[in-house]
């Protein structure tokens, strides 16, 4: 599968995109049931045993065991085997279970497979592909779908845009029957099949808005012989912010499939997401941060993570910044930006000295401070005796954690 | 003048007796804002800051001829609040709140809809900063001394680059007619575009600087707005050139995602459509000052 890793992917951040909960391929399967969208027969296992015993179960003549990881293309990546016998099943479970699947999804590390899911293998006649997303250019819910599903939609949704079907869904009414049945007829299907597509689309609907997901996608969305119209694969994201009020589906978090430090992250209310350079940044606010990694790496640099302590930072939440970027080994400079508005420079100045004298904080620090009681923080750095350098520009303090990168660089070598 | 707000909008708190309410009422009033009084339910009759308190924005819109908004109330509970702000008659509502569910913006954008153009109330935020008329009022939370009064106009999704940028200009002397964040959500209740129109409208705004973010569609639609219609130099800039990837499951995003989303696609949409781009993060205010220079001056030094 090729998947547009360039532009599109490339141009998320944390800030822009909303803040999602994923979840595995069973649970959006067992939620999408519940509202009348139809699946194959499975049963989610964490041991090869429990897979042998969870095709027996099911019955049937043919399982798929699929590795629930949260990621797509799993299929190419060997995280989906086809199996004839109970004995397949149970080598393919062993060959999952405890491994790190790696897809063109999940980046270099990969992800652990914990569980896996036994599903009845049906034969199909046609793929078709089925997805809701919250468009943030209309501002609603686009549904769109081709009678092209599998691995290759988003090349089709390229070459071919009209093979690509689209509704917006008008938020005051939801989805209304005509235009599923316009998307159903638009697929090619027969009547039979319509009426069980339009259910699929109804009910993914009302998943979507009662579950405040962000994106539902069904891929594929099979047709059998006889007519039935099934979820052959399902994704599922939620509204991180909705959360508060859909507490069976915020159970639904995995940890094993996120990154660790942003969990600790997430912990403190602190937005991280680690990258590959070498300065450690501390900044309030999600555009100043973006805008503190640019400068670092117009000063030649490069920034080791985002890290957006938001408003109100108080000093436990600049130490619990500090531990989360001192856990990257890469770390040889820290450069904290802060632009108080709501916060004061002086709360910050006092979180950064607790800091430096509870933690062990072994590489230089370049700290800018700036708005409201700048001339105070300044002055409590000043008079804390520790090696802080003190910057007064963004400019000035992006060349200097940069200079003192490179220097502490050179020493660590040099030992 | 300025845009939105000056020393005669009549500023009503909704979440008015909360810990942030209060403290931001008061930030508000030191900075001459006419804040006529606030909405809690559930404590109407009460007077706080010396301003009286009621259950609902229709009575305190009755009593007060407040004409705007703005919220410092919980996520759960702040699409009722803004929807609320709408149906009374409030012009402007602001919305400083972090965190509200994408799919009740979706749902307040709809319903702002049901007005006609003339009646509509204009909404800004959530997640932002606010706005600020320099000298005259702020509807937000920023340090209200950064800012220097003057004739360039700020419009930026950042609420802290939003403050770099006027800390830059006021560095090299040259002042803000009014600054406003329209916020980081994905969804906000005003677009730059919107913004641009008023400044473009204002007489006291000279030139606008517009600090925009990677995502979404919102900076090359105004790009393309601006070439066409605006007389009034705008200087650009697009912070994220290194900002990381999101987590992405499934093909639904990409299939609707256009190109141009990324940072430095985005600033070379802007320089295609004739703005003048930044060339970093910490030349926002030299950027300015050379456009104002070649344009003859600004006004207010």
């Amino acid at each position: 599968m090729t998947e547009f890793q360039g532009r599109a992917e490339g141009a998320r951040s944390a800030h822009t995109e909303e803040a999602k909960l994923d979840i595995h391929e069973y649970q959006a399967k067992e939620l999408l049931a519940n509202f009348g969208v139809a699946t194959p027969r499975g049963a989610v296992a964490y041991s090869p045993d429990q897979a042998v015993y969870c095709a027996t179960e099911l019955g049937g003549w043919h399982w798929a065991v699929k590795a629930q990881v949260h990621s797509g293309g799993r299929g190419k990546a060997g995280g989906v085997k086809l199996c004839k016998t109970y004995n397949e099943v149970r080598a393919a479970a062993n060959e999952m279970l405890g491994k790190h699947l790696v897809t063109n999804q999940t980046g270099p590390e990969g992800k652990v497979v914990q569980r896996i899911y036994v599903e009845v293998a049906e034969p199909f006649e046609r793929e078709i592909y089925l997805g809701f997303v919250l468009d943030r250019k209309v501002e609603r819910v686009r549904i769109i779908a081709s009678r092209f599903g599998g691995m290759e939609i988003e090349e089709i949704a390229k070459e071919h845009p009209e093979e690509i079907l689209q509704v917006v869904v008008e938020p005051a009414v939801g989805l209304q029957a005509f235009e599923a049945r316009e998307i159903a007829f638009g697929l090619g299907l027969n009547l039979k099949q319509v009426s069980r597509a339009v259910a699929t689309m109804l009910g993914c609907y009302r998943a979507f808005r009662d579950l405040d997901a962000t994106m539902v996608e069904i891929n594929p969305l099979v047709v059998t012989k006889d007519d039935r119209v099934l979820a052959l694969d399902a994704k599922m994201s939620f509204d991180d912010n909705a959360l508060f009020r859909r507490s069976s589906v915020a159970d639904m978090r995995d940890h094993s499939q996120e990154d660790p430090r942003e969990v600790q992250a997430a912990e403190h209310n602190l937005n991280y997401v680690g990258l590959d350079g070498d300065i450690g940044c501390i900044v309030n606010g999600a555009g100043l941060a973006m805008a503190t990694m640019d400068m670092i790496k117009y000063a030649g640099g490069s920034p080791a993570n985002f890290l957006d302590v938001g408003g109100g930072a108080s000093p436990e939440r600049v130490a619990a910044a500090f531990r989360l970027v001192l856990s990257d080994r890469n770390v040889k400079a820290i450069l904290v930006n802060v632009f108080a508005g709501i916060n004061r420079c002086d709360w910050v100045a006092e979180g950064v000295v607790q800091a430096c004298r509870s933690l062990d904080v072994n590489v230089p620090l370049v700290v800018r401070l700036a708005g409201t009681n700048y001339e105070a923080g300044r002055d409590i750095i000043e008079k804390s005796g520790l090696p802080i350098i003190s910057a007064d520009t963004l400019a000035n303090a992006a060349q200097a954690a940069v200079t003192a990168a490179s220097g502490a660089g050179k020493q660590a070598r040099a030992s | 003048m300025s845009i939105l707000i000056d020393e005669n909008s009549r500023v009503l708190i909704q979440g008015f007796t909360g810990d942030k309410g209060t403290f931001h009422a008061k930030e508000m009033i030191a900075c001459g804002t006419k804040v006529v009084g606030g909405v809690t339910p559930g404590k109407g009759g009460a007077t706080h800051l010396g301003l009286p308190v009621f259950n609902t924005v229709k009575e305190a819109v009755r009593a007060t001829g407040a004409t705007t908004s703005i919220t410092f109330v919980a996520p759960a509970f702040c699409a009722d609040a803004i929807m609320e702000a709408a149906d009374a008659g409030i012009q402007l509502v602001c919305s400083i709140t972090d965190g509200i569910p994408a799919q009740d913006m979706m749902r307040v954008k709809r319903y702002l809809l049901r007005y006609n153009r003339e009646r509509r109330t204009l909404m800004v935020g959530p997640n932002c900063a606010g706005i600020i008329s320099p000298g005259k009022a702020m509807l937000g939370i920023m340090p209200s001394n950064i800012y220097k009064q003057g004739s360039v106009g700020i419009v930026s999704r950042s609420g802290t680059l939003g403050y770099e940028a006027a800390a830059q200009l006021k560095e090299l002397g040259l002042g803000v007619s009014t600054s406003v964040g329209i916020g980081g959500d994905p969804i906000n209740g005003s677009s730059f575009l919107d913004h641009l129109i008023l400044f473009e409208r204002d007489p006291e705004t000279e030139a606008v600087m517009m600090i925009g973010e990677i995502g979404g569609p919102q900076e090359a639609e105004a790009a393309a707005w601006i070439q066409k219609n605006m007389t009034k130099p705008v200087v650009g800039y697009v912070a994220g050139l290194t900002a990381p990837k999101g987590r992405r499951m499934g093909h639904a995003g990409a299939i609707i995602s256009a190109t141009g989303d990324s940072a430095a696609e985005k600033a070379e949409i802007m320089k295609s459509y004739g703005l003048a781009v930044a060339p970093s993060p910490s030349e926002l205010g030299a950027t300015m000052a050379k456009v104002l220079a070649e344009r003859g001056g600004a006004r207010a030094h």
